[in-house]
């Protein structure tokens, strides 16, 4: 009986290994397991090498790990890549074709169980679900519910072809794979860009506008596929210039309005990141990170657009960065998100990245009927006829109207203007405009989503981390021999408050920044407000994401 | 009713003699002959003197960054299905900086009038070659004369099959007033390109030159196509202007997954649904 299994399944892209890798999570899911998922991916359509791996427990799981229980081998290439991250009590799957020499080998006889190259990939997954334990009716009810919806004729189809995988693996006789009982209830299965899509339309989403790059692409496909239904607008614009400027109008003219991109194509929205700082429009951006620069490793992972997202936009106006470590955040910040963005009627950011985007995980239900409404342009002022947008006030946050819905006028401006929207070379105009825009930032400093902290009272080590890397420095903590490791992360990158965690960087012997990037970016900020006595830094910029092992093998 | 002192007198920043001030009329008087009232549209502009022309209107105005005006109007108008919209800016700002925005409000058919003010020139930079600028044109910035073909945005709306596309001309004010209600009252996209003089820094097409060349071209059938395209690339001695092309696409809007004609900012977060939803991902 295992806590814990590491399963690896490889091969070519075009082979199924993502819907194996997809059904086998879901089926874990609802038996109650948790689940993190690592994708790693070529970018190609067809061929390559591309690997879907699942970690999996009867408790938590924090991060991805390194050594292989099970390896799922669809092609030669992954058992030569592979072959020495299997454990030595591992085991590797191959089709019979595939030809190695070594223990512990079984051969799922692939072309014999299924009628045709189709259905492999269900004999790969009844061979995996057996032999872990899982009840024939887990992965049957994910069949029913992935392809019953798009194709009832081939369920029956599908479900025959598992039974006899599990017939045949259970002449097996191996039970050393077996997964003890969960200690969770089955939960949801989704990725961090899965929680945002949720998390935005309870926020009351309806507007994006996008041009697609991974991975962010799927944040948009997924508010199109699901949220027609409720009324969403998504467009699929010509570029990403015209992406922000539709997102920042659609939200001049009352819509709730989001885009979703890259690095490379935030680089061409950074005017229009400045548009909605000097009109004061809310927009929701999120910015999903992967290797640059330029197109770098189109599907790889990084953390290196913080500088870029913060520095974005010519000239001077507040904005927020959110930066989720998982799913459960990425859900509560985008509803935070979408809410600050109104009420300090400016841009708000979430970063993401590549490794989260795609990261399955095993979710608790949500708040969907979250308590809270998030807020909403006015729909009505006393006196229309003296109305003016961005009239001076003492928050420096001026009643937002939708246009046309009443006799007022909503005049907005990219040039700078009076009180009521009109152009202006006024200098001294000038200068209360920027005052009254840069007030709206104490709104942002009152709502800072403060650093957790894990760990003994006084760290001797206290990792710092952001972003999706909290999970790895999690475990790590937990693996760490002496138990004097603190884990402090930062949900929110800007604004910061040194209030919010001066104590825990003073109190430290030392302070290790942990990013997936080359510069520590995080760590040029944070040290900007604090100076901690001592300090050092693991960096990560191999395109693949942070782990427990990388950062104890470092500490 | 409403009456031209409802959209207001203001202090332009335009030089005496511009045709941005003969535009303005037409526009005004567009306005009051479809007799919508000032808070019923939404004006868009990106940057240049042509850009200017919404802040001497009373309406709602939007004034985003050059070149965008026509990505902002449709995201404007995919949250607002009933207001009037109308995009005015310049030739820099539409058919180079938003040359590819443009292209892509023709393809997209979003229900929006352009009223691009074509000085053939750049005017708030101070003179250099536009996109239309004629091949040869000697100006500051190209003082060997300008090297490129010019575009021709008239010949490439009715090549796309925009659903409206009429050529106009500052010095004749009722004309132009005309052509802009049209164009406002045709559902698709409307582009209504405006011959202007610019009395500083184009000296070669000035209000003379354009007012010996202009003509409106007796019986012409703008719903035929092979017409249009005749017309659309007459440009010399002679120059049509009056309605070009007339196309019946279906708007962009229509063909939405879910058009309610409201107003997004209505829409209601549908929390049963939205359960529904996040249940999918058990
Ligand atoms: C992104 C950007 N690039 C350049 C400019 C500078 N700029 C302002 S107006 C303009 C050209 C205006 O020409 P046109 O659109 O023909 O309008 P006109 O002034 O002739 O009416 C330029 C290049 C700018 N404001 N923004
Ligand atoms: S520079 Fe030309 S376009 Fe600008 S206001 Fe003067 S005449 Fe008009």
């Amino acid at each position: 009986m295992r806590k814990e299994l590491n399963i690896l399944i490889g091969g070519e892209a075009g082979q199924g290994l993502v819907t194996v890798g997809e059904l086998l999570t879901k089926a874990l899911v609802r038996s109650g397991y948790s689940v993190h998922v690592t994708q790693s991916y070529m970018s190609r359509i067809r061929g390559g090498h591309n690997t879907f791996c699942v970690r999996t427990a009867t408790g938590d799981v924090h991060g991805p790990d390194k050594g292989i229980d099970i390896l799922v081998a669809l092609n030669q290439e992954t058992i030569e890549i592979h072959q020495d991250d299997v454990l030595k009590d591992g085991l590797i799957l191959k089709d019979k074709e595939i030809s190695l020499d070594k223990q512990g080998l079984v051969d799922i006889p692939f072309k014999d169980i299924a009628p045709s190259t189709l259905f492999e990939n269900v004999v790969g997954l009844g061979f995996l679900s057996a032999i872990i334990g899982l009840a024939q009716e887990m992965p049957e009810g994910c069949i029913k519910s992935v392809f019953g919806a798009k194709k009832p004729e081939v369920v029956q189809k599908n479900l025959d072809v598992l039974s006899k995988a599990y017939d045949n693996a259970s002449q097996l006789g191996l039970e050393e794979f077996k997964l003890d009982k969960p200690e969770n209830k089955p939960g949801l299965m989704m990725t961090a860009n899965d929680a945002i899509v949720l998390g935005a339309m309870s926020a009351g989403a309806n507007f994006c506008s996008y041009y697609p790059m991974t991975p962010s692409t799927g944040i948009p496909m997924s508010l199109n596929a699901k949220g027609a239904a409720m009324g969403i607008v998504v467009e699929q614009a010509e570029d990403e210039i015209a992406a922000i400027n539709m997102a920042v109008a659609a939200s001049y003219a009352g819509a709730t309005a989001m885009t979703a991109t890259s690095g490379g194509g935030f680089a061409l929205m950074c005017e229009g990141v400045s548009l909605a700082g000097m009109t004061e429009t809310p927009i929701v951006i999120v910015v999903g990170q992967r290797p640059g620069p330029a197109t770098g490793l189109p599907t790889r992972t990084e953390q290196a657009d913080l500088n870029l997202v913060l520095y974005s936009g010519h000239g001077e106006f507040p904005r927020a960065i959110f930066a989720p470590s998982g799913p459960e955040q990425a859900f509560d910040l985008t509803r935070k998100a979408f809410d600050l963005a109104e009420r300090s009627q400016g841009p708000v950011f979430i970063l993401t990245d590549q490794y989260m985007a795609d990261s399955y995980r095993r979710v608790d239900p949500l708040d969907i009927d979250a308590s809270q409404e998030t807020a909403k342009p006015l729909d009505s002022c006393p006196d229309p006829q003296s109305y003016e947008r961005y009239a001076i006030t003492e928050n420096g946050v001026s009643p937002r109207l939708v246009p046309t819905l009443g006799e007022y006028l909503v005049v907005a401006d990219s040039d700078e203007h009076y009180p009521d929207g009109h152009i202006t070379e006024d200098l001294k105009v000038r200068v209360k405009m920027m005052d009254k825009r840069l007030k709206k930032e104490d709104i942002l400093r009152s709502e800072i989503a403060v650093p957790e902290y894990w760990g003994p009272e006084t760290p001797e080590d206290l990792v710092v981390c952001w972003g999706s890397t909290l999970g790895p420095a999690l475990e790590a903590m937990q693996k760490h021999k002496k138990g004097t490791m603190g884990v402090l992360h930062f949900s929110q990158v800007w604004p910061l408050e040194k209030e919010h965690f001066q104590d825990k960087l003073l109190s430290a012997s030392r302070v290790v920044f942990v990013e997936s990037n080359a510069g520590g970016q995080l760590a040029r900020l944070i040290t900007s407000l604090v100076k901690p006595a001592e300090s050092a830094f693991i960096l990560r910029y191999d395109g693949l994401p942070m782990d427990a092992r990388y950062i104890l093998d470092r500490l | 009713m409403v009456a031209i002192e409802d959209y207001g007198e203001f202090e332009t920043a335009w030089c005496p003699g511009c045709g941005n001030h003969s535009i303005l009329k037409a526009v005004k008087q567009a306005l009051t002959g479809l007799d919508l009232k000032p808070h019923e549209s939404i004006f868009v502009s990106g940057i240049g003197q042509a850009a200017k022309s919404p802040h001497y209107l009373k309406t709602n105005v939007f004034n985003g960054l050059h070149g965008r005006a026509l990505a902002a109007a449709t995201g404007i108008r995919l949250a607002n299905p009933g207001a009037n919209i109308i995009v005015q800016s310049g030739d820099g700002c539409n058919y180079g900086e938003g040359g590819n925005h443009f292209l892509a409000a023709i393809r997209r058919n979003v229900n929006v009038t352009l009223l691009a003010h074509d000085n053939q020139i750049y005017g708030l930079t101070k003179g250099q070659a536009s996109p239309t600028t004629t091949q040869g044109h000697a100006t500051k910035a190209q003082p060997r004369g300008n090297p490129s073909n010019p575009f021709n945005p008239v010949a490439v709306a009715v090549a796309m099959k925009a659903n409206f596309v009429a050529r106009g001309f500052s010095g004749m004010i009722d004309h132009l007033a005309d052509l802009i209600k049209q164009a406002a009252r045709h559902p698709g996209f409307s582009l209504v390109d405006i011959m202007q003089p610019c009395v500083s820094f184009n000296k070669v097409n000035t209000f003379a030159w354009y007012k010996e060349r202009c003509y409106e071209p007796e019986a012409h059938d703008p719903h035929d196509w092979s017409q249009a395209m005749n017309l659309a690339v007459q440009w010399g001695e002679k120059i049509p202007v009056g309605v070009i092309f007339k196309g019946d696409r279906p708007t962009f809007e229509d063909q939405l997954p879910h058009p309610t004609g409201d107003l997004l900012y209505h829409n209601k977060v549908n929390r049963g649904k939205l359960k529904e939803i996040m249940n999918s991902y058990a």
